[in-house]
């Protein structure tokens, strides 16, 4: 990457950056409130971590694009350490766990200090995905009577997971009017977070989803107050719970309790989880980022830390990055740091502007948005996709999620890392492997005409994966990798997952990443292992089943003389260089409808990463132009580009053409290529067609209906105007 | 050593025997030079028997066959045996492990190496038929036996016919002083390791100045990894038929238990290993 003015381009990041800041400030505000609520905190301490984390990573952070706040995984932590050490006493017990909170801020600056950001990865990947679906299930199995306008709920995450039907019935029967209109509020919530990412409408999406939850109940307040004759249905202790004087109310931690054995527990466990949280975030975050930057996870974790310092003596919960925040962060083109300190610049001015509003919202209403974020990290989905890896995966992620839930997340995890273990030295009916190598320098690398050469010898699993990954990482993406596994007798799947992604990394920046030596079987490890396995790039079913829509475009395409073809690797490489797939995901190109420069395919894609993952399907038509295309998008105007120019985008107005100036959004870099490009001709047939989002790149124009799949109708509509576009291009 | 004048080979009536005695004869012969072996234990008239028929099978020596009979430890009797004879060069075999591809040191040979006032050559596999030796992998450390070595290299790839050479300088992470956090640390560091490599690649060209090698292909190699364990990897990845190193500096207590440099080699020979002195 050349050196560019850092200063100038910054500066001229702002605008986008503040919009970006401003989006994620209306989830964080929803989610910080519901978090502190579930940890069992007050709900202002989740705001005043946001509001820190947001200011001091921003400032010393070492992450690109990652939002810092209050975490999910926290939650269940957080309300285990404020009712054992309150020993009942829920505002004594906040007091010792914002000890605990400083004091695990402490020890993550130390970490990070120590350079200990590669701890995460001393953890099995399927141990850590059932700790987190045991969180999520905890999260849900609490929230999910609050949501029902139930507060007293009480009991083993077993026990309120069993009462939930019981839950549902009693909100039913009730005939406290104030209960019912709570679940009713709750479940509402809970329908507009199910719903939200179905409703592809930009102006829909304008506002996230928990926003939205937060400004239709505080509107439902205020037509009772001004329109309803009659009064607010819902009782004031359903209601959430700010202090009168949000600026001189801060709680002080208590450290009388620091040599207690359960303060220590607290202290570790937040720790343990506030770090892995925020590793997998940062991990996760960097494949999101469109600049394609490598995050500085150890002065991160330093950051952090400091911020959880602050936090606590300011009475806020502990600060770690956060993945669905900064996902959103992403989308809406946050790209570099000051998105995370406008968000908490925002949210301190929600908090001091309207604090009497936020006092309106109903607490099932956020208990809602938790409910959701619970089942996200539980979701089936999930399991489906650990099973698909391996049996021997299920088993690892159902004990460790079994025991998280019934005993603690220390045991948890602990239990997870052995069983793993456990399974690996089964796997391979040799323990001596494992004891014999675990601590010899098994990586070596080389770099021979041109190349990076990476072998690894004996094994390779979660045990010694660091002295694998400090060697991997320093190979610069954009170079040519091989790494070599012939010599090993185990590669385990947490290694395999790693491989993968630096694969996906390498060929984001232009690289090439192949791992070799796994396809011969040597004697004792005949095992199908997902352990093992090459990595996929893309499943091709069986053709003899096509659906009715692909039967159908079957034969618009005989009609119409086009091919068809089910399965395109060209597409999969070409899409992105398109703009619009910077910060998206594609997964699969399928159904492609084509003649010899137009392309009409449904697309997979992913937005977002890990519990903000969202998939989305939908038709696209690629021309593939003859002669060089300027870059350049082209849209609909409207009011989303309205904002747009006030976040620092420019309308590029084509002269002696007001009508298509004002129809038309246009923007790109190189202004002059651009109006040279679009001719009369051009224009005229833009200004007489249906209007759709349309993209140039080097590898043609990208023709976006809408995001989502087309009719087959819709998709003759579309190959009509790829036709006309092509024969007026040139 | 520059010119190996003397072969000692420890003898123990082992099913092994065979293919020992006829790779040390080989040498013997391609290095012109004598042989002496030595058993440990009781000298009789039928193990006297046994050796004979089977130094007759062999190839005939060039120049006669010193046998030594002697009791007691087998460390310090070969040790000793190897200073009173002026051995040059210790030749030990190395223990399969079963069932696996693998092979290392057995503890007697162990000690032996460790101590050996000469140089000592590690067999894995000796044989009754002649493999040719093909590639040598030998060490370009920083360290100032690394002369010596790299010319021991040249004498003995020409003794074998070998004319691949590959000098490996092993960098260690920590010469890099550069630790890789981010974009901007990854740069650097590998600035840092071309500097590096460029400066080892300097240092083995000024030693390979004063050697005259004509037949023999030499090409110089960094690899980055554990030092002393990397370059068995490496001489197992590529297929090298000999690897020679630098004999230790003397080791402590410690240098046991936390293994390095030869030890590592010795617990896991990648090919065979001529330890110089």
């Amino acid at each position: 990457m050349a050196k560019k003015n850092t200063f100038k381009t910054f500066l001229s990041d702002i605008p986008q950056n503040l919009f970006s800041g401003f989006v994620v400030s209306l989830i964080a505000l929803p989610l910080g409130l519901g978090l502190a609520l579930a940890s069992g905190a007050p709900p202002i301490s989740g705001i005043i971590a946001a509001i820190v984390g947001g200011i001091v990573v921003s400032l010393i952070g070492g992450s690109n694009v990652t939002i810092t706040g209050p975490g999910n995984g926290l939650v269940v932590v957080i309300l285990a350490a404020i009712t054992t050490l309150g020993d009942g006493d829920m505002q004594k017990g906040f007091l010792y766990t914002l000890a605990a909170i400083v004091i695990s801020g402490i020890i993550m600056i130390i970490l990070g200090f120590l350079r200990m950001g590669s701890l995460g990865d001393f953890f099995p990947g399927s141990a850590i995905q059932g700790m987190l679906a045991a969180i999520g299930i905890g999260i849900f199995a609490k929230q999910i009577h609050v949501m029902f306008g139930n507060l007293n709920a009480k009991g083993s995450i077993i026990d309120l997971v069993i009462q939930v039907p019981e839950g549902m019935m009693n909100l039913i029967k009730t005939d406290d009017t104030s209960v019912f209109y709570a679940g009713l509020v709750g479940i509402t919530s809970l329908l507009i977070m199910v719903f939200y990412s179905k409703i592809r409408n930009r102006y829909f999406q304008l506002i996230p989803a928990p926003m939205w939850i937060v400004v239709l109940s505080v509107g439902m307040y205020y037509y009772f107050e001004l329109v309803s004759s009659s009064a607010y249905p819902i009782d004031k202790s359903l209601l959430i719970d700010l202090p009168d004087n949000i600026l001189s109310n801060f709680a002080f931690p208590n450290f009388s309790k620091i040599y207690d054995v359960d303060f220590l527990n607290a202290v570790i466990a937040i720790t343990l989880i506030a770090s892995i949280e925020s590793l997998l975030s940062i991990k996760a975050v960097d494949k999101l980022d469109p600049l394609k930057r490598r995050s500085n996870v150890n002065k991160d974790i330093r950051a952090l830390g400091l911020a959880t310092v602050i936090s606590g003596f300011l009475g806020g919960l502990n600060v770690v990055t956060v993945i669905a925040r900064s996902s959103v962060n992403v989308n809406n083109k946050g790209i570099n740091r000051s998105a995370n300190f406008f968000h908490a610049a925002f949210l301190v001015a929600f908090i001091l502007l309207f604090a009497s509003e936020l006092r309106k919202i109903p607490l099932p209403a956020l208990a809602a948005i938790l409910v959701y974020t619970g089942y996200k990290l539980a979701s089936p989905e999930n399991i489906k996709k650990i099973f698909s890896i391996g049996s021997e995966q299920l088993i690892i992620f159902l004990i460790t999620l079994f025991t998280t839930i019934l005993t603690s997340l220390i045991t948890g995890i602990l239990v997870g890392i052995l069983i793993t273990f456990i399974i690996h030295i089964i796997i391979n009916k040799n323990i001596l492997l494992f004891i014999k190598n675990v601590l010899k320098p098994n990586v070596l690398m080389f770099k021979e005409e041109g190349k990076y050469y990476v072998s690894v010898k004996n094994f390779s699993s979660f045990l010694n994966y660091t002295k694998l990954k400090e060697k991997v990482d320093q190979i610069p993406e954009s170079e040519e990798a091989i790494i070599d596994f012939s010599l090993c007798d185990f590669v385990d799947h947490s290694v395999m997952e790693n491989m993968n992604n630096y694969s996906e990394s390498f060929t984001r920046k232009g690289g090439h990443f192949e791992v070799i030596g796994l396809d011969d079987s040597k004697p004792g490890s005949e095992h199908p292992f997902a352990l093992r396995k090459i990595l996929p790039k893309q499943i091709i079913p069986n053709d003899g089943f096509l659906t009715k829509r692909q039967k159908s475009i079957q034969k618009i395409s005989e009609e119409m003389h086009w091919k068809y073809d089910a399965f395109s690797a060209q597409e999969m490489e070409e899409l992105p260089t398109f703009g619009y797939f910077k910060t998206r995901k594609i997964n699969k190109v399928s159904n492609l409808l084509s003649n010899e420069d137009c392309t009409i395919f449904d697309v997979q894609f992913s937005e977002g990463e890990m519990i903000a993952k969202q998939v989305i399907k939908a038709t696209m038509l690629h021309i593939h132009t003859l002669k060089p295309v300027p870059k350049f998008t082209l849209d609909r105007e409207g009011i989303f580009e309205y904002i747009l120019e006030f976040a620092g985008y420019k309308d590029i107005n084509v002269k002696n053409h007001p009508d298509f100036s004002k129809r038309f959004y246009l923007a790109g870099k190189n202004e002059e290529k651009i109006k040279a490009f679009f001719t009369d001709e051009l224009i005229l047939f833009f200004e007489s067609n249906k209007q759709y989002h349309i993209e140039a790149s080097q590898n043609g124009l990208l023709v976006i209906a809408s995001e989502r799949l087309s009719s087959v109708k819709e998709m003759k509509a579309l190959a009509f105007f790829g036709m006309g576009l092509q024969k007026t291009i040139n | 050593m520059q010119k190996i004048n003397k072969l000692l080979i420890g003898i123990a009536f082992s099913p092994n025997l065979k293919p020992n005695i006829f790779e040390a004869v080989r040498l013997a012969n391609m290095f012109d030079a004598e042989l002496v072996g030595v058993h440990v234990g009781q000298k009789s008239d039928k193990k006297k028997i046994d050796l004979e028929t089977l130094l007759s099978e062999a190839n005939p020596l060039k120049k006669p066959f010193k046998t030594i009979w002697k009791e007691g430890n087998p460390v310090d009797v070969i040790l000793q045996t190897a200073t009173q004879e002026k051995i040059d060069l210790l030749i030990l075999g190395a223990i399969q492990k079963e069932n696996l591809l693998k092979y290392y040191v057995g503890s007697i040979a162990r000690k032996i190496t460790r101590k050996a006032p000469c140089s000592v050559l590690l067999l894995i596999k000796p044989s009754i038929i002649r493999v040719a030796c093909k590639h040598i992998v030998v060490n370009g450390l920083q360290e100032e036996r690394t002369e010596q070595t790299i010319k021991t290299a040249f004498i003995i790839s020409e003794y074998l016919q070998c004319n691949k050479i590959t000098i490996v300088e092993e960098v260690s992470q920590g010469e890099l002083h550069v630790k890789v956090n981010d974009d901007k640390s990854l740069r650097k560091a590998n600035i840092a390791k071309e500097r590096l490599s460029t400066r080892e690649d300097q240092r083995v060209k000024h030693i390979l100045e004063d050697i005259k090698n004509k037949n023999i292909t030499v090409k110089t190699q960094s690899i980055f990894g554990k030092r002393g364990y990397s370059i068995g990897h490496y001489a197992k990845v590529k297929r090298a038929d000999l690897l020679i190193m630098n004999a230790p500096n003397k080791l402590g207590f410690f240098d046991r238990i936390f293994p390095h440099d030869i030890e590592y080699i010795l617990s896991e020979l990648p090919t065979d290993v001529l330890i110089v002195k």
